[in-house]
């Protein structure tokens, strides 16, 4: 079934291989073949190059193989957060992992992120993770007179919440956490990422508004610090550092 | 079908869209309709900076701040709109900080600023610090900001919305001096396929760019001019749609953006002979002249064979020279994308690159006010646009980088306040009880397309077109380019009736949206190509070989395109010249 043979490379040629994806599909609506919200495994195989992405792979097959493939993508370089999804049992975009890196050798699995319901095959409904988003408050807390110019700001107090940043919303922390996975009131890795980012901000006087809500029975001590977060952040973000600065908020009463 | 109705009704949730949300819910009762969850829209994807003359680090005015962008639009600028920028700027960049946008900051606390291309001191002396931003990902932040205000202020969003059609109370090519307003829209659901209708007493156009009528661009699949498409097909003109920016830094072969800041920080292009080229074309700013003049400095480079790696085909920036730590502190993104998608490390080797598609210059043209024009002096009462949908025309024929997070803020807010304001003065019209049939039909014969008869494929069609614009309609034009892209666009279009389509489904039919999209990318490329053919002139982003100079006599003039029952009409405006005079243009 995958057939590696790598076509000889011409100077400046990439070269190409033959690789297998094994995709989680499920259509809504039904097909001739399965049942309406059946979830069937389906393998494609390609011809691609050495730097093509799962993205380039899925359009592959989107575009010349079956127009039914259901799976958002918008700016295809890692920073729009639409294709998070399961790659080889990891929680990857799909835009910024190179087919190459993933053993092409052996088929590629994908799948929806999990713990949110799919709606169309690698599409799930975002709704609930965006809404975990909205209760944690996450815009600047100001009391007193607007200032006329800029608030000042260090650039050392700035560099304090600069990891959090950084954050897409793309849903591969949440969706790989095992607690979210079994508890539905859990706020997920992203929601307390997105409340990290204010609390330790020193324009920010919300802070204990919003770590009063990470302590309740759905926040932050659900955490089991499993790492997985941080492993599938595409962005890098030190994930469970961020909650554990959150935790520690709360042990101690100091921000 | 389900009909709605408000007063205020955006059509995109990028920059300019939320933005103008912030000003028109506060005002009156608004609906943000977007194809994608906001966070995923492409505001986000900007890095560099935006443009303010804070002076926050070194002297600077607003008046340098207007002339640059005058000159570096190569005087098809509209001198009053580039005021009203360039003043509104400072405002519109404190205002995203008091929002809560971490820009970095200097050591006394202030927002930063940085070098950007076409940026100077004093008319033109040298390169000024006017960009503030953050880190690389300044678009990011912005985009960021302004939806967690959305969530403060609680927005009303339709996400995954598509508008696939707009309504007016009478055609917009009627006689000057009648009243033509907005109706509402039309807007297809992705999740379940149901058609919406969406009566609104004011309609704000901000949908963003049309990056994909390229094959090499830095937009996102996304980018299909959706806005643009959708008001030439209801006979609103287009306003210089020839004028397209390609954005140096692109990474060779993929077209993924590294931004200008790049060079603002110190970056430097080489060719095959580790010359920095840049020297011989823009002797005072050299790395850092406005788009064009580098991108065209690049794409010669090759065709005069110093071009680099085993095809010749790009150049280098070169990075090398520059602090790993400095690097990561303000350039983090992007030496990340050359890590990724090249397989190069900045800190120790050069990244090659070349010019991708990047940024419509050209759109639906409005005035100052972001008011939607249907010729050069009627407006259509209650429609909007905001952002690189529209054309103010604050970029003239080139766009000078941290201008565009700029134009969002400024302009976005001048729509969402105006559109407001409008609504609240009006009853609005109904639409007719047949609005959504456009729409509905369109869809339905797509639908019926699936195992029938149809031979043509959408991504054997949008492959032909984008390899077509590539190659004809890119950095350098000629006459016969154009014609050579001219017919193929009409073929494209023939054979585009009859394409196929594989989904019949209701629901996240992506592959019927695909279609649609292409017929926005098939009507747009022809305004393009149709407009760099009549421009026999070469100016900021057109550049015409058969051509090679600015013909001021002939063409310092709009182009406005118009789509008729004959095919498209071309016709001028004129450029607002307030205080500079056309000078030649030297960097």
């Amino acid at each position: 079934m995958t057939a590696t043979a790598e076509a000889p490379s011409k100077a400046g040629e990439v070269p190409s291989f033959d690789v297998t994806l094994r995709i989680q599909r499920m259509d809504p609506d039904g097909t001739p073949d399965h049942p309406a919200g059946e979830e069937y495994w389906e393998e494609f195989t390609l011809t691609m190059h050495g730097t093509d992405r799962v993205l380039d792979a899925l359009h592959k097959i989107k575009w010349d193989v079956d127009g039914s493939l259901a799976f958002r993508r918008s700016c295809a370089h890692g920073v729009c957060g639409s294709d998070a999804m399961r790659i080889n049992a990891k929680n990857r975009l799909a835009c910024k992992t190179l087919l190459k890196d993933l053993n092409p050798k052996r088929p590629i699995t994908i799948e929806p992120i999990k713990g949110l319901p799919v709606e169309k095959d690698l599409i799930v409904d975002m709704e609930p993770f965006f809404a975990s988003y909205r209760e944690i408050m996450p815009f600047l807390m100001t009391s007193g007179p607007t200032p006329e110019r800029e608030r000042l700001q260090s650039p050392e107090e700035r560099a304090r919440f600069d990891d959090t940043t950084k954050c897409i919303m793309c849903a591969a922390c949440t969706t790989s956490c095992p607690v979210f996975w079994t508890d539905g009131q859990y706020f997920g890795p992203q929601a307390i990422v997105g409340a990290h980012r204010f609390i330790f901000d020193s324009r920010d006087e919300g802070e204990w508004d919003r770590l009063e809500i990470l302590n309740d029975k759905a926040g932050v001590w659900k955490c089991r610090t499993a790492f997985n977060c941080t492993e599938a952040c595409p962005r890098g973000i030190e994930v469970t550092k961020a909650i554990s600065e959150v935790k520690k908020a709360l042990n101690t009463g100091v921000v | 079908m389900t009909e709605h109705e408000y007063d205020v009704v955006i059509v995109g949730a990028g920059g300019a869209g939320m933005r103008a949300a912030l000003e028109s819910s506060q005002r009156a009762k608004t609906a943000v309709l977007t194809k994608l969850y906001p966070t995923r829209s492409h505001t986000g994807a900007a890095q560099g900076g935006m443009a303010a003359a804070l002076a926050n680090v070194e002297e600077d005015n607003v008046e340098w701040h207007v002339f640059d962008t005058i000159k570096g639009g190569d005087y098809l600028v509209d001198q009053d709109a580039a005021q009203i920028l360039c003043e509104e700027a400072v405002q519109a960049v404190l205002d995203l900080e008091k929002m809560g946008l971490p820009f970095n900051r200097t050591t006394a606390g202030k927002i930063d600023q940085r070098r950007f291309g076409g940026h100077t001191r004093d008319h033109g002396k040298s390169a000024v610090r006017r960009a503030c931003y953050a880190a690389d990902r300044t678009g990011h932040m912005i985009l960021q900001t302004l939806y967690q205000q959305c969530i403060k202020q609680d927005v009303e969003f339709f996400n995954e919305f598509y508008v696939l059609d707009l309504i007016l109370n009478d055609d917009p090519q009627a006689a000057e001096g009648k009243d033509v307003a907005v109706a509402g829209v039309v807007a297809y659901e992705l999740s379940t396929g149901q058609i919406h209708t969406f009566r609104a007493k004011s309609v704000i156009f901000a949908t963003g760019g049309a990056g994909k009528v390229f094959k090499t661009t830095s937009n996102a699949h996304t980018l299909t001019g959706d806005g643009m498409a959708l008001a030439l097909r209801r006979g609103i003109p287009l306003e210089d749609m020839e004028f397209f920016q390609f954005h140096p830094t692109g990474l060779a072969g993929l077209g993924i953006l590294l931004s200008e800041a790049a060079r603002g920080e110190g970056g430097i292009l080489r060719n095959s002979e580790g010359e920095r080229f840049m020297e011989r074309y823009a002797p005072t700013i050299k790395d850092l002249a406005p788009r064009d003049v580098v991108a065209r400095a690049m794409a010669n480079e090759v065709r005069e064979g110093r071009g680099c790696g085993p095809n010749k085909d790009y150049v280098l920036l070169d990075l090398t020279h520059l602090e790993p730590a400095h690097i990561d502190e303000k350039l983090p993104d992007i030496t990340e994308f050359a890590r990724t998608y090249l397989g190069v490390e900045p800190y120790t080797e050069p990244v090659p690159v070349f010019p991708t598609a990047h940024y419509a210059m050209g759109g639906v043209p409005t005035t100052n006010n972001a008011e939607v024009l249907r010729n050069n002096h009627d407006t259509i009462k209650g429609l909007y646009a905001a952002g690189e949908v529209a054309c103010v025309s604050v970029h003239g024929s080139n766009r000078l980088g941290t201008n565009s997070l700029l134009d969002i803020n400024v302009f976005g807010r001048r729509a969402g306040i105006a559109a407001a304001e409008y609504a609240l003065t009006t009853e609005g019209h109904d639409l007719p009880a047949d609005a959504s049939s456009l729409v509905t039909d369109q869809v339905e014969k797509l639908r019926a397309t699936v195992g029938g008869d149809g031979t043509e494929r959408v991504a054997d069609i949008r492959r032909e077109l984008q390899a077509s614009m590539d190659r004809n309609v890119q950095v350098f034009r000629t006459s016969e380019s154009l014609a050579e892209a001219h017919k193929l666009v009409g073929e494209l279009q023939e054979r585009f009736k009859n394409v196929a389509i594989h989904d019949r489904g209701a629901r996240f039919n992506t592959d019927l949206l695909e279609a649609v999209e292409l017929g926005f990318l098939l009507d747009l490329a022809e305004v393009v190509i149709l407009g760099a053919e009549h421009r026999k002139e070469s100016r900021g982003g057109h550049y015409r070989e058969d051509f090679p100079t600015r013909d001021d006599e002939n063409f310092m003039k709009h182009t406005m395109a118009y789509k008729t029952k004959d095919g498209i009409r071309l016709d001028t405006k004129p450029v607002v010249v307030t205080k500079y005079q056309p000078m030649e243009r030297k960097y």
